[in-house]
């Protein structure tokens, strides 16, 4: 703009931060003097919490009147609610002989002696660890949700790949879908399905639903179309094109639909809990209200366990060779793990036996009062500095500042970083938050989030930047970053509240350790993306490798930078609403409280709200990057 | 051209493929006369195939050629609507393709035409065998019937013996062979090829060239045969339409084109063609001077430049060129030095 408006011939030209540096002060200077005036404090008792408490009351009351529900609510729960329990009287049959037979002999049929047995051991460490109830209760409930999702979300795929127009509908919804975080499905939910079971398979397959349907339609739309062409030009109709050209050649990249779903389920699987729906996610819950890590650690490796196996399984299934034939000594060991199995289950007890689990809770504990004492020094001094250097400026800047400046500020820095509509957008989203009467509880979240960004983008770029260069580093780093985008996200809880206790910093510290893998991974592949010509002729032209790195491979790097940090946000955000259970505050906290307490239900519900018009408008400020699915599907890629 | 509608194998009138939305609309003004360029400029639509007519006669090779983007693969999509046409008509064996139901047209596809595509389009998940029963199977024909069937044109291409490979377990050569005959083997009347040897390296190229000659002469189908390559053109057409920019410039045969082209695109296209292999005795006899000697060999219109040089050098007098049993007109050693030296002296002032 200086340019345009100043001629250069006169001599006098603004330079390039003058423009920033004057908004800068404009702000600073507003914020002096209007500091104090239209904040918007936060009230428990606000007419906007209290009108959703009423309706739920009201559907409460009314459930079984309304048509509505009773017709189609009602039917879709009890529907689910009898999947789950034919799931779960299964499993129950079985036993543990019968699943860990069954269970071994598919593992074994889907990647070999090694899967095998990795099921084996992982079937038997859910009884070992004392969690054999549980972990089949979550079992049946995973199963349920990622039926449900692959029933639905399968044919929905097929369509929006065979379709441009289709999948340029779903896409939209799909993103937004994903960058909700877990809590945000809870309320609406119990509002409409009740508490229990069924609502919590309803809310995992919600959440586990897009990568079902995203990859499968990426998979059909990869189809070569030759082959489709090849296959109506001989006269194929429809049906027998898809069947025989787009579901065969689809395939493998489909099995990774569902290992994505299955991980996604797992993760969500635990949050259902909150809504009363059974399984591991009660101890876990349980654990992290009470900040007891023994209670969780072995829930938590119970959960780990079962992603690692479940995820092993179907990676081996979708990496097989669609062409190679099962090996004999395969199926006979598959047969026979089975069959014994099943022989079993009238001699063994169903329910794994007591006397051959091991007590972690106590140990447990202990060892992390251990970690408490003597690492005092170290985890206190992390958690003050990071408080009282940026978590509290930042948050008294944000509470204190008049509510249409902070809109202001993020609309201009939306428009600079996306563009007109992606301000708009966040501009909306802000207005909105205001209204439900969330805004300070908003801007404490968005602070804890802004400081668990920022930390992971430091790190993120640091060990990005070191992989790419060092490819001994890089080899090393790589294994380590694969199982941690295995591992569902609350996991990443327990070393936090480990360390360092019920605080606002344990979310942070979470969010960073769950966030950070995929940064990572997307500025390394971005640097090493830069064409070798390129870093060619710049090392021809002489530059050092600092040079190389500044004025070449981060610039050329910057889209997929860009979106390590969308990704980094979204996750981020995602965490720290979780974190409300373990001492963050704000509105995760209001969305537990939601849960515990039927008179603070309105609030957990439009906090819930918030937090998904939170996370659109941080993706739309940082959606300069091109749009891109869920942070895990880039493992595949 | 010439025969009667009902004796031809393929007629196409009044063709017209315009992609993008608004195409009726071009079609119907006056843009439709715009050349692609300022078309795309003016309304977005893309112009693949402009007012294209054509006649395909049973059992010919039929070639079309033009350079890349000219529209043949768009025009050859046209035929069995893979591609769905614009505007005009397409006949096959005297039938209305544009007006056929989505049934007739799938019944046209399955026992009438197919297809062999550039880049194979064969399926990774299929034996050889069951790719080239994948025609038959979809008509719901019985396996055994069909892998039968599969395996007598596998042979036929030479393929025996790769029945249970893989596709991905064959070189580019014989997977176009598989491509080959999984299009004969539901044994169509017309056989439509797009590019089918462009991915292929030069030495299997000619080898599948002559495969298709071979075929033609046994197995006597129509064919269409798209290139970009005039040699293979002039190898296999008996008749070249050349496009560009959607429109067929001239249609002909080899010396026809080499011959008399019609523009300066065509005599560009022509240029490198060794003209003596092409072009035949008619197009450089002159009728006889007083004093010409009149009882030299004899020799048919028909027959190649090339292949007169021999009988020349072997007597000194004047070759009789003789067409239909009657005096064409008369060579001489000089009019074949200065055709051959590429002087092109008075050739053309022949039956053109
Ligand atoms: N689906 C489509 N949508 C829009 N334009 C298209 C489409 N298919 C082809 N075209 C355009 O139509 C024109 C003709 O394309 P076509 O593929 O028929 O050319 P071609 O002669 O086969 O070229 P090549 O030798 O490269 O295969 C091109 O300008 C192309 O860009
Ligand atoms: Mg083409």
């Amino acid at each position: 703009m200086s340019s345009t408006t100043v001629s250069a011939s006169s001599g006098f030209r603004l330079p390039r931060w003058a423009i920033p540096a004057g908004a800068t002060i404009g702000f600073v200077a507003a914020y002096v003097i209007f500091r104090g005036t239209a904040t918007l404090p936060h009230d428990d008792e606000a007419p906007q919490f209290l009108a959703v408490t009423d309706l739920r009351e009201w559907i409460d009351d009314h459930r079984n009147d309304n048509p509505f529900f009773l017709y189609f609510l009602n039917y879709i729960r009890l529907g689910v609610g009898a999947l789950h329990t034919l799931f779960q009287t299964v499993l129950y049959a079985l036993g543990w002989p019968g699943i860990t037979g069954v269970m071994g002999a598919l593992a074994w049929l889907a990647g070999g002696w090694r899967t095998g047995l990795l099921a084996l051991a992982g079937v038997s460490a859910f009884g070992v660890l004392g969690l054999w109830q549980s972990s089949v209760d979550t079992l049946a409930l995973v199963g349920v949700a990622v039926l449900l999702s692959l029933v639905i979300g399968i044919p929905v795929g097929v369509w929006a790949g065979l379709s441009a127009r289709v999948r340029r509908t779903v896409t939209p919804v799909l993103d937004v879908m994903q960058i909700m975080p877990t809590f945000a499905y809870l309320a609406p939910l119990a509002l409409f399905f009740h508490i229990g079971a069924p609502a919590g398979a309803i809310a995992t397959m919600i959440y586990a639903i897009p990568p079902a349907i995203r990859i499968t339609a990426l998979a059909v739309a990869q189809v070569s179309p030759t082959a489709v062409e090849a296959s109506t030009s001989l006269g194929a109709t429809r049906w027998q094109t898809l069947f025989k050209v787009h579901l065969p050649l689809a395939r493998s990249t489909m099995a990774l639909a569902v290992n994505q779903t299955i991980m996604m389920a797992l993760s969500m699987v635990v949050i259902a809990n909150l809504i009363s729906a059974p399984g591991l996610g009660g101890d876990i819950i349980r654990g992290l209200s009470r900040a007891q890590v023994g209670i969780m650690l072995p829930a938590g490796v119970a959960i780990v366990v079962m992603a690692v196996v479940l995820d092993r399984m179907t990676l081996a299934t979708a990496r097989k060779d669609p062409r190679a034939r099962t090996r004999r000594t395969d199926l006979a060991v598959a047969g026979a793990l089975a069959a014994a199995g099943l022989a079993l289950i009238p001699v063994l007890p169903a329910v794994w036996p007591e006397n051959v689990t091991i007590d972690v809770v106590a140990p447990v504990n202990d060892a992390v009062r251990w970690a408490e004492e003597n690492w005092y020094a170290v985890t206190t001094g992390i958690k003050d500095v990071t408080t009282y250097a940026l978590l509290n400026p930042l948050e008294s800047l944000l509470t204190s500042a008049p509510w249409w400046l902070v809109a202001l500020a993020a609309l201009i820095l939306a428009w600079r970083v996306s563009g007109v509509r992606a301000a708009l957008t966040a501009l909306a989203c802000l207005l909105a938050i205001a209204l439900l009467g969330v805004w300070e509880h908003t801007m404490q979240t968005l602070t804890t989030v802004t400081v668990a960004v920022l930390v992971t983008l430091v790190i993120g770029l640091l060990l990005g930047v070191a992989a790419a260069r060092a490819p001994r580093f890089s080899a090393i780093q790589r294994p380590l970053l694969d199982a941690a985008q295995t591992m569902p996200a609350f996991v990443y809880l327990l070393p936090a509240l480990a360390l360092f206790g019920t605080t606002r910093f344990t979310a942070i510290f979470a969010s960073v350790i769950y966030a950070v893998p995929p940064v990572v991974r997307l500025v390394e592949d971005g640097i090493k993306g830069v064409p070798p010509t390129v870093v060619e002729a710049a090392v021809a032209a002489g530059s050092t490798p600092g040079q190389l790195l500044w004025k070449v491979q981060l610039p050329m790097a910057r889209r997929a930078i860009l979106l390590a940090a969308n990704q980094g946000i979204v996750m981020t955000l995602a965490m720290v609403v979780i974190g409300g259970l373990v001492g963050a505050g704000a509105l995760g906290y209001d969305v537990v409280s939601g849960f515990s307490q039927r008179t603070d239900f309105g609030m957990g519900f439009v906090a819930g709200v918030a937090t998904v018009l939170l996370g659109v408008m941080l993706d739309r400020i940082t959606q300069g990057a091109d749009r891109r699915t869920s942070p895990r599907k880039r493992k595949m890629s | 051209m010439g025969d009667s509608p009902d004796s031809a194998a393929i007629t196409v009138e009044g063709l017209w493929k315009i992609f993008g939305s608004g195409a009726q609309k071009v079609l119907a003004g006056d843009d439709r006369n715009l050349d692609p360029v300022a078309l795309r400029e003016k309304t977005g639509c893309t112009a693949a195939v402009r007012d294209v007519s054509f006649e395909v006669r049973p059992g010919e090779v039929f070639v079309v050629m033009g350079l890349s983007g000219s529209g043949k693969s768009t025009l050859v999509r046209c035929l069995t609507r893979l591609i769905e046409p614009s505007a005009g008509e397409v006949r096959i064996d005297g039938e209305d393709v544009r007006a056929a139901s989505p049934a007739r047209l799938r019944e046209i596809r399955r026992h009438q035409v197919s297809m062999v595509f550039q880049h194979f389009g064969l399926l990774p998940h299929r034996k050889v065998i069951d790719n080239v029963a994948y025609g038959l199977e979809i008509q719901g024909v019985p396996r055994q019937e069909r892998h039968a069937r599969a395996a007598e044109i596998l042979s036929l291409v030479g393929l025996d013996g790769y029945a249970g490979s893989f596709p991905d377990q064959l070189s580019g050569g014989m997977q176009q062979r598989v491509g080959l005959a999984r299009a004969l083997a539901v044994d169509p009347q017309v056989m439509l090829f797009d590019e089918p040897f462009s991915a292929l390296d030069p030495l299997i190229r000619r080898d599948m060239q002559a495969e298709v000659i071979r075929l033609h002469r046994e197995v006597g189908k129509t064919m269409v045969f798209i290139t970009h390559d005039l040699s293979e053109a002039l190898k296999l057409g008996e008749r070249i339409a050349i496009m560009r920019a959607g429109a067929i410039v001239q249609l002909g045969t080899a010396e026809e084109l080499v011959g008399a082209p019609a523009d300066d695109y065509v005599a560009d296209f022509v240029r490198d063609v060794p003209r003596s292999h092409v072009l035949t005795l008619r197009w450089i006899c002159r009728a006889p001077e007083p004093g010409d000697p009149l009882d030299g060999p004899e020799l048919p219109a028909a027959t190649p430049v090339k292949d007169a040089v021999a009988v020349a050098s072997a007597s000194s007098l004047p070759i009789k060129v003789v067409a239909d049993g009657e005096l064409a007109g008369v060579v001489d050693r000089d009019d074949l030095l200065a055709f051959l030296a590429g002087q092109d002296p008075h050739s053309v002032r022949a039956n053109a």
